[in-house]
């Protein structure tokens, strides 16, 4: 009955689910069957918790420190995981040393997502010329490698947690508007974008009713996968001298201030990095297992 | 009216210009899109999707906009959305130019005339629930939440879907046909004068097809509403619509009563396109040699007459004059066609007898 | 093909600038006058004019700029204000140690890794498969300058086979096997990253070869399984070589950390020198050089790609 266009037109399969089920709700039920997932958060809620509640839980003050104690090994009575070089509770210093470690590592993809989330909407939506202005500059910083970056960035500044936070951040936006910016132009492009611009929406009311919704999640997962790296940077960056300025408990700055003592106690040396080790991992599974419970490619 | 408003922000705007005006008025309407050339940019090629049209659709009416893919016709209801910006044309709806600094506001043209999408699922916001994107449109307009929703509820039922059902479902949980429901009752949240339907029944079965036409029939009566009606199925169009244009490579070829084109098409490609609908009665077969071919490149299209390259009449003069909109005599006073054929003057063998040749 | 050349080419120009522009942008990141920091708080007026007006501080910021890239389109990449010679020849010599490590590291991540994602994606879910998952995740996980000193613990401090830190000689490229032993621990530490990365990429396309139709037509076409392991290579190589440019980028940039913890001459090491001596010039032309570098590598990868998959020809 119909003429040449009839062939492209394709019938769409019907629903085999009739269940009302929140997309969220899903999400949230298929995360709670994945075990690794279910484990690697626990393990991140009680390194966070034992870091935020580390003035109660330390057994020592983590600054203070006796010639005579001096790198005491794993295992002593009364220092569980042994002494550092001027003889401060290495237990002590890793629990109060997650506290910065995490804040540097956690703060910078925070901030990256707010603004290269922000900008990455706007170049998505707004397209054209601000949208190739915005893409351009952003090909400009991803022209530096990250790491170079960083500490240029850090070392010109200075050290310190502000910097290095700022540094990371510079860091970590071009990827996130480029992701959002894709994604968003994605949605942008999809018919129930447009119908709501046919009900009159305007930008503003676009983005906040049809974009948002619809990208938030494959940009949750792409921020968490970015965290691991940020904490490895974070800790590189104070074990480099650019980042927290000791005496302050930091991970990498611990690795660093411990390098010497790889002669004496190796086990004792490498014992910050364990910590970072373990959040990154943890942050690594827990973005893979995201990734898998959110099917993070857009159903369209 | 059967569904209560809640507020007139979005309560029906009153007929202005009286039964025999125009609800819209479409005067030349243009769209060409640049090709982009890489780097440098310019001197990249055109392609000519909506080429100088013309048309009206009057009060209570269902105009119908036919064609091949790609002949326009879903570009010609973007530019009447202004979803995408014409390049040149005027818009008058009801009288009141549309733009301007006298006319109707874009926001105003969009709650008076609204559009129905051809894809169900993906006109739906896929993480908002069905009352919402009902009651998006009213929101938007300054409608209260609870009134919104109590809005939305009122046109699912009024589109056949229970409330208490599926306000607060997903769209991936409906049916194609239930999600049609929705963008129809999503597009008269606003109460509009005017409906743009894009293939809105085209990707549906055909038992669905018939309960969705029934549907916008009522809604028609109901709401006192018009629309334009765009599809490549010709039966369907043939049902539904008052009058048809019939496009061709993004320009009006033919127009005019629904029976006087049905019955007496005067351009060839308009034959050509009826005489693929299959018909059980023997009487009415032609002989006319359906289309063959697929329509020839907007990006170039042909000069003259745009069909010469497909048309079996073509002769030098299609191949060097494009035709213009003119009278066809026949039947009403308004079917007009462009055709050289149907041009007493206009140099082809056969103008003027080309009316003999009833289809 | 040479169009696209033309084109990629094209695009890099903006790019280079704008890295430039930034590069000159960091000195002047820095609180306060560059020469601030090298001068004692009470030197005289006139000395510090002096000094300005000879590298040129007393000019607009523009000027500064358009002389400063004038003088490294000629080569000069400037002076060091801490031993008062020229960039260039420090620069060059720590890159080149740099390379030493970071080339046979790129070469090593980049066959590790595709063998262990092909080998991983072929025995999915297999014993094999589930080992070298954790391994990856372990890899793209690892503070490399950890693992680093990790290393060190094991292979020097422990079993004492392989020298801690530094290099034999006057560096470069290794002559002898002592030379070989002084790389391989940073080797090994830099290659992790791109193995756990790459394999992980690998395994994924070799899943998603294996799973679609035609790889089942070509096994029942009774292909030999060589023939069914080069085509998988065939699918699996252009975006394993896509992101292996990218991270032989990072290696050359983020080898520092590793070159500190084995105090390797490179790169990385010659720009935390700068960093803690305050020599901006050096940082510059560090900095300058590896992000050119990089954008160069990409360049060549796009090209590369391009050769061996059409369709990216766009």
């Amino acid at each position: 009955m119909e003429m040449a266009e009839t062939n492209t037109q394709a019938t769409r399969r019907e629903p085999d689910v009739e269940l009302v089920k929140t997309y969220w709700r899903s999400v949230g039920e298929r995360l709670l069957r994945d075990r690794v997932t279910v484990g690697v958060a626990l393990i991140l809620a009680v390194m966070v918790s034992a870091s935020l509640l580390a003035p109660w839980l330390a057994p020592h003050d983590p600054m203070a420190g006796s010639v005579a104690n001096r790198l005491k090994p794993v295992g002593t009575t009364g220092h569980l995981l042994g002494t550092d070089e001027t003889g401060r509770d290495m237990l002590s210093r890793i629990l109060y040393g997650g506290r910065l470690s995490l804040l540097c590592g956690l703060t910078p993809v925070i901030l990256a997502t707010l603004i290269g989330g922000f900008i990455g909407v706007i170049a998505g939506v707004a397209g054209g010329v601000v949208n190739a202005l915005l893409m351009r500059l952003m090909d400009v910083l991803y022209a530096f490698p990250s790491v170079l970056l960083a500490v240029a960035i850090c070392g010109v500044l200075g050290a310190g947690i502000t910097n290095t936070i700022l540094s990371l951040t510079i860091v970590f936006v071009p990827p996130i508007v480029r992701i959002t910016e894709s994604l968003t132009t994605q949605v942008r492009n999809l018919d129930f974008v447009e119908a709501a611009r046919a009900a009159g929406a305007s930008h503003l009311e676009l983005i906040r009713f049809q974009v948002i919704a619809n990208i938030l999640g494959p940009l949750f997962v792409y921020a968490t996968s970015l965290v691991s790296i940020s904490i490895i940077l974070a800790s590189g960056l104070s074990f480099l001298g650019l980042g927290v300025v000791p005496p302050a408990a930091e991970w990498g700055l611990m690795l660093n201030a411990l390098r010497q003592a790889i002669w004496v106690d190796p086990v004792l040396a490498a014992l910050p990095g364990v910590a970072i080790l373990v959040t990154s991992m943890c942050f690594n599974l827990l973005s893979d297992g995201l990734r898998t419970a959110m099917d993070t490619r857009l159903k369209a | 009216m059967s569904t209560p408003v809640a507020s007139t922000a979005i309560s029906p705007r009153p007929d202005r210009g009286g039964p025999m005006q125009p609800l819209l008025n479409v005067e030349g309407l243009r769209k060409h899109f640049r090709l982009k050339r890489g780097l440098l940019g310019g001197g990249g090629a055109v392609v000519r999707a909506v080429d100088d049209i013309s048309f009206s659709v009057s009060k209570g009416h269902t105009l119908g906009i036919v064609g091949e893919s790609g002949c326009g016709k879903s570009t010609t209801a973007r530019l009447l959305m202004h979803l995408i910006e014409p390049d040149a044309g005027t818009v008058v709806f009801d009288g009141d130019p549309v733009g301007g600094p006298r006319g109707v506001s874009l926001r105003e043209l969009r709650r008076q005339m609204q559009m129905v999408f051809q894809d169900s699922y993906a006109s739906l916001n896929p993480r908002a629930q069905i009352a919402d994107i009902i009651a998006f449109p009213a929101r938007i307009h300054g409608l209260g939440a609870r009134d919104a929703r109590d809005r939305a509820a009122g046109l699912l039922e009024q589109v056949g879907l229970r409330p208490g059902q599926f306000a607060r479902r997903y769209p991936h949980e409906l049916s194609g046909g239930q999600r049609q429901r929705v963008n129809i009752a999503r597009a008269l949240v606003l109460s509009p004068r005017l409906l743009i339907l894009d293939e809105a029944v085209s990707a549906l079965d055909k038992s669905v097809e018939a309960q969705v036409l029934n549907l916008l029939a009522d809604l028609k009566q109901q709401l006192s509403l018009s629309y334009i009606f765009i599809s490549h199925d010709l039966n369907v169009v043939r049902h539904v619509s008052d009058r048809v244009l019939v496009m061709y490579l993004g320009q009006v070829v033919e127009s005019g009563d629904t029976r006087s084109i049905f019955r007496t098409p005067r351009h060839p490609y308009t034959r050509a396109l009826l005489s693929a609908v299959p018909t059980t009665d023997p009487e009415r077969r032609t002989a006319v040699a359906p289309l063959t071919g697929d329509p020839p490149n907007p990006i170039n299209p042909p000069d003259g007459c745009r069909f010469h390259t497909r048309c079996a009449f073509a002769e030098a003069v299609c191949r060097k004059l494009m035709p213009r909109m003119a009278s066809a005599d026949s039947g009403a006073g308004d079917h007009l066609v462009a055709c050289h054929m149907a041009n007493a003057g206009s140099g082809h063998s056969q103008a003027g007898s080309a009316g003999g040749m009833s289809a | 093909m040479l169009k696209f050349i033309g084109m990629r080419l094209l695009h890099t120009v903006p790019i280079l600038f704008g890295v430039s522009l930034l590069v000159f942008a960091l000195v002047h990141m820095v609180p306060g006058n560059p020469l601030d920091i090298l001068l004692p708080a009470d030197a005289p007026k006139e000395v510090i004019e002096r000094l300005k007006a000879e590298y040129g501080f007393d000019q607009p910021l523009y000027v500064q700029y358009l002389s400063w890239l004038g003088r490294v389109l000629a080569g000069d990449l400037g002076t060091s204000v801490f031993t008062g010679q020229k960039v260039a020849g420090d620069l060059f010599s720590a890159l080149n140690n740099t390379l030493a490590i970071a080339l046979p590291a790129a070469v090593l991540g980049f066959t590790l890794g595709i063998a262990l994602g092909v080998v991983t994606g072929l025995h999915q879910g297999g014993w094999i498969d589930r080992v070298f998952s954790v391994l990856s995740i372990f890899g793209v996980s690892v503070p490399h300058f950890w693992l680093a000193i990790v290393l060190v613990a094991i292979f020097s401090v422990g079993l004492g086979m392989l020298p801690a830190a530094g290099m034999a000689g006057d560096g470069g490229w290794p002559t002898s096997l002592e030379d070989v032993s002084y790389l391989v621990l940073p080797v090994i530490s830099l290659s992790l990253i791109p193995i756990g990365i790459i394999s992980r990429l690998v395994r994924s396309t070799v899943l998603e070869v294996t799973g679609q139709e035609f790889a089942g037509a070509l096994k029942a076409k009774g292909l030999r399984r060589r023939r069914i392991l080069l085509h998988i290579l065939k699918n699996a190589a252009p975006p394993a070589l896509a992101l292996m440019g990218l991270q032989f980028g990072y290696l050359l940039g983020g080898s520092i950390l590793v070159e500190t913890v084995y105090n390797w001459p490179g790169a990385g090491q010659l720009m935390n020198l700068a960093i803690f001596r305050r020599d901006i010039p050096v940082l510059q032309a560090t900095v300058l050089i590896l992000s050119l570098l990089f954008v160069l590598i990409n360049l060549l990868v796009d090209v590369l790609q391009a050769l061996i998959d059409p369709r990216m020809r766009r």
